[in-house]
């Protein structure tokens, strides 16, 4: 159903980048009054940090409550991070940081919306990837 | 000669507890979270990587810096204060005073590391090196004119055009110094106003996407062919400044794609597609290793092998907010 999962905040930078991959994509709720996002199948997690120079806080409150849910967090295979690297040691801090916590590669770190040569390395980057998945 | 002064004709008692905008917040947070002065990084520690720099590299880096200085300033005085009256909400009125004031910081910080490694006679010397070259005058001018237009659209444009593209040419020189071991202390203190810059460009090129939203198919059209002329202009322009700073040192090239590379940044904070493709843009990694320490990680799990790839580094998750 959705191989991607992401988040995106009101700016909708990672929201284009996404739907530019063209690949089926489910965006984790802003809000915690919408109905919470459940996975049905293995993704990749595409997340943005932008901020500053702390870890602290750096992953959205809303890909947290995504991760608390252990069935979420069983079917996730790999983060691409988005950011920016003017952040300096905080560019796609939280993509480190879900990598290392739910032990998946942390396959890509893209800057702002991505550029054209993002969109097409990522895109068949997962088409080669899901075809290798068991 | 003095226009009128624009100011907002009526204002209400900013009430944080009803929020419009959640960007507001968080990018208000951030700014605060991010909040810095020059006192605090100890530029004397770069007194004596200052007096190893050849009398060419010293003058290059005041002439840098006043340039920075300049803009800082006219971001600080005119162009943030600018956006003010045409806020859609109050909160963001609110993060524009912290932007403008941030901006006189930055412009301060620059007098700092003069007073720290230089002298009087050569700083007044660089001060009137940038008043008098023409290239870093037309790029204040050209941008001072749309501050001073009445199109709301096309000031935020040219203000996420100089926080995201004009100090770059800049920006650079400390972070070539950085990379050879050259005032590290100068290239922290950098590298705070690179991070603040990088939250401005978002923060107005997101609101500058919010005003477009509402905004008819042949205003959008006016505007993107505005905003792709504009960075043309002030590229030309740029790459002539970059001539006079960096000839001298042979780093013109360098510098260039640098250029090219932030240039497709500050298009992509406005939501317009990068124009200058990855052969040109090919900045030297050292550059980036000096803007962000992670930046040379193999972080391309599609590409080759996947041999040279390592899961799971150790990162610092203290983050208290993060338990399963």
């Amino acid at each position: 159903m959705a191989e991607i999962v992401y988040f995106s905040s009101t700016s909708g930078n990672t929201q284009r980048f996404v739907e530019k991959l063209g690949r089926p994509a489910a965006r984790i709720p802003l809000y915690a009054r919408d109905e919470p996002l459940r996975a049905t199948e293995p993704y990749v997690l595409v997340v943005p940090t932008y901020g500053g120079g702390e870890a602290r806080g750096a992953v959205p409150k809303q890909v947290i409550r995504f991760l608390n849910d252990e069935h979420n967090r069983s079917l996730i295979r790999g983060v691409i991070g988005a950011g920016n690297m003017n952040f300096g040691t905080a560019f796609c801090i939280a993509g480190d940081i879900i990598a290392a916590k739910c032990n998946v590669p942390h396959m890509y770190r893209f800057e702002v919306l991505g550029t054209p040569d993002d969109v097409r390395i990522v895109h068949d980057g997962l088409e080669s990837f899901w075809k290798q998945q068991p | 000669m003095i226009d009128k002064l624009k100011l907002i004709s009526h204002v209400d008692a900013i009430n944080w507890n009803k929020i419009e905008d959640e960007k507001d917040v968080d990018v208000w947070n951030r700014l605060t979270n991010n909040f810095w002065l020059p006192e605090k990084i100890p530029l004397s520690n770069d007194v004596q990587s200052w007096n190893q720099l050849t009398p060419v590299e010293q003058q290059l880096t005041l002439r840098v810096f006043t340039g920075l200085t300049l803009l800082d300033t006219i971001q600080g005085t005119v162009g943030a204060v600018s956006l003010i009256p045409d806020s859609i909400t109050p909160h963001e009125e609110a993060v524009y005073t912290n932007i403008a004031f941030m901006e006189s910081v930055h412009a301060k910080s620059y007098s700092s590391i003069f007073s720290t490694l230089s002298n009087t006679k050569d700083i007044d010397e660089a001060f009137r090196w940038s008043t008098e070259n023409v290239n870093l005058q037309r790029k204040a001018s050209i941008v001072m004119d749309y501050y001073q237009g009445d199109d709301p659209l096309k000031r935020k444009v040219a203000s996420v055009l100089l926080e995201s593209f004009l100090f770059y040419s800049g920006f650079y020189l400390p972070m070539w110094f950085s990379s050879r071991a050259r005032l590290t202390n100068t290239a922290d203190l950098i590298r705070l106003i690179i991070r603040d810059e990088a939250v401005h460009g978002y923060y107005i090129g997101y609101k500058f996407q919010k005003g477009l939203e509402a905004a008819t198919q042949e205003r959008r059209d006016e505007i993107k062919d505005y905003a792709f002329n504009l960075v043309f202009e002030l590229y030309e322009n740029e790459v002539q400044y970059t001539q006079d700073l960096y000839d001298t040192v042979g780093l013109t090239e360098d510098v260039k794609k640098f250029l090219h590379y932030n240039a497709n940044k500050a298009l992509m904070n406005l939501g317009y597609e990068a124009i200058f493709p990855k052969e040109v843009c090919d900045v030297n990694p050292a550059i980036l290793s000096a803007l962000s320490p992670n930046a040379d990680e193999n972080h391309d799990f599609f590409s080759g092998s996947g041999s040279s790839y390592v899961i799971g580094k150790a990162v610092n998750t203290e983050d208290a907010d993060w338990d399963f």
